[in-house]
């Protein structure tokens, strides 16, 4: 049963990464175009709430997708098995949403 | 054909698992030639202590198929000359099985993830009911219809490397079966059969690589009964819980 939970949480983050991957490469085009300085673009981003919600809800989709993933490659290509895979899973999801979680803190929050 | 063309150089593997070894014979090669007669005039004229399994030698009963050149395949039903490489062969028990001896495999982990997978019948009705109409051209009828030739012949288990490297899953057949099942009228309590292969090694192990839909013998596509699998218990999941 639990591979099931993390099938179905793994296809339920993919439907909600797809549309924020969309808008993160439409944003990056139009700030290029316009010839935005990394100075302008923080400016815009640092206090605002929808992309503190964006980028947040993003790598929380992101940490959770990949490493439920990982935690199949893993057990398919080092017999990994039981709770180490779990526990090296979890550790993976950790690190991700840590790594993640600090970026949308330094661009978001003022 | 000239005499060198006349003979086939064939390698088959020898022994039980743990402890197999290559042998080589020279067999006389023929125009039409099944694999299946290659290892067969193998054991009736070379080495009589060769163990292989066949029965109807016509597609049927599933009992033949071994890896030819490195790829599983129904030995009775495949032509030499459409496999042969450079006048050589290589014969083997099937992948992913343990072998019993030789070229034959020990079928037993195979029909065991069957049963796992709920994929036997489960009966509507007793001989003292009337007998249920099915409708041929019905969806769900037609969905049953699509797996229902599968001869059991552990091709596609072979084929399959998400079985080579996850021990629990139930693998393609198993799984095509609970589709086959689930789909059909005459069969209740579909579902036992979700539950069981919603269980860790069910449908959703499999990483949809279709090397079982490119291997079947029969031409099933035993990847998209997986498919309905992984759809139906998804929105069975959220079935119940309304």
């Amino acid at each position: 049963m639990l591979e099931f939970r993390l099938y179905m949480a793994q296809r339920l983050t993919a439907l909600l990464m797809a549309p924020l991957v969309f808008g993160h490469i439409a944003v990056m085009i139009y700030a290029v175009q316009g010839g935005l300085s990394a100075a302008e673009i923080l400016g815009r981003t640092q206090g605002s709430v929808f992309w503190f919600l964006f980028y947040g809800t993003f790598v929380f989709a992101v940490s959770i997708h990949a490493s439920i993933g990982l935690r199949t490659i893993l057990h398919e290509w080092s017999g990994l098995k039981g709770g180490l895979l779990n526990a090296v899973a979890a550790l993976i999801c950790a690190a991700l949403l840590a790594l993640g979680g600090r970026a949308v803190m330094a661009v978001t929050l003022l | 054909m000239d005499q060198k063309d006349n003979t086939l150089k064939v390698t088959v593997s020898r022994g039980t698992s743990g402890e197999q070894f290559e042998q080589e014979f020279e067999v006389p090669a023929y125009e039409n030639q099944t694999v299946l007669d290659v290892v067969s005039w193998i054991q009736q004229n070379s080495d009589p202590t060769l163990s292989y399994r066949f029965a109807c030698r016509v597609g049927m009963c599933g009992s033949c198929a071994m890896m030819v050149n490195g790829e599983p395949r129904w030995t009775c039903r495949t032509h030499v000359k459409k496999v042969v490489r450079k006048n050589t062969l290589s014969i083997a028990p099937l992948r992913n099985l343990p072998v019993v001896k030789d070229l034959a495999a020990d079928m037993t982990p195979f029909f065991d993830k069957w049963v796992d997978a709920e994929g036997y019948h489960h009966p509507t009705r007793t001989r003292h009911d009337p007998m249920q109409e099915v409708t041929p051209n019905d969806e769900e009828r037609n969905r049953a219809n699509a797996g229902i030739e599968c001869i059991n012949c552990a091709v596609c288990y072979a084929a399959c490397d998400t079985v080579a490297n996850n021990d629990a899953y139930l693998g393609p057949a198993a799984l095509q079966r609970a589709w086959t099942l689930y789909n059909d009228q005459k069969n209740e309590n579909g579902q036992a059969i979700l539950d069981a292969v919603s269980r860790d090694g069910g449908c959703h192990s499999c990483h949809s690589m279709g090397s079982c839909s490119l291997y079947c013998p029969n031409e099933l596509d035993p990847m998209s009964a997986i498919a309905g699998l992984k759809r139906e218990t998804a929105k069975n999941l959220f079935r119940r819980r309304r």
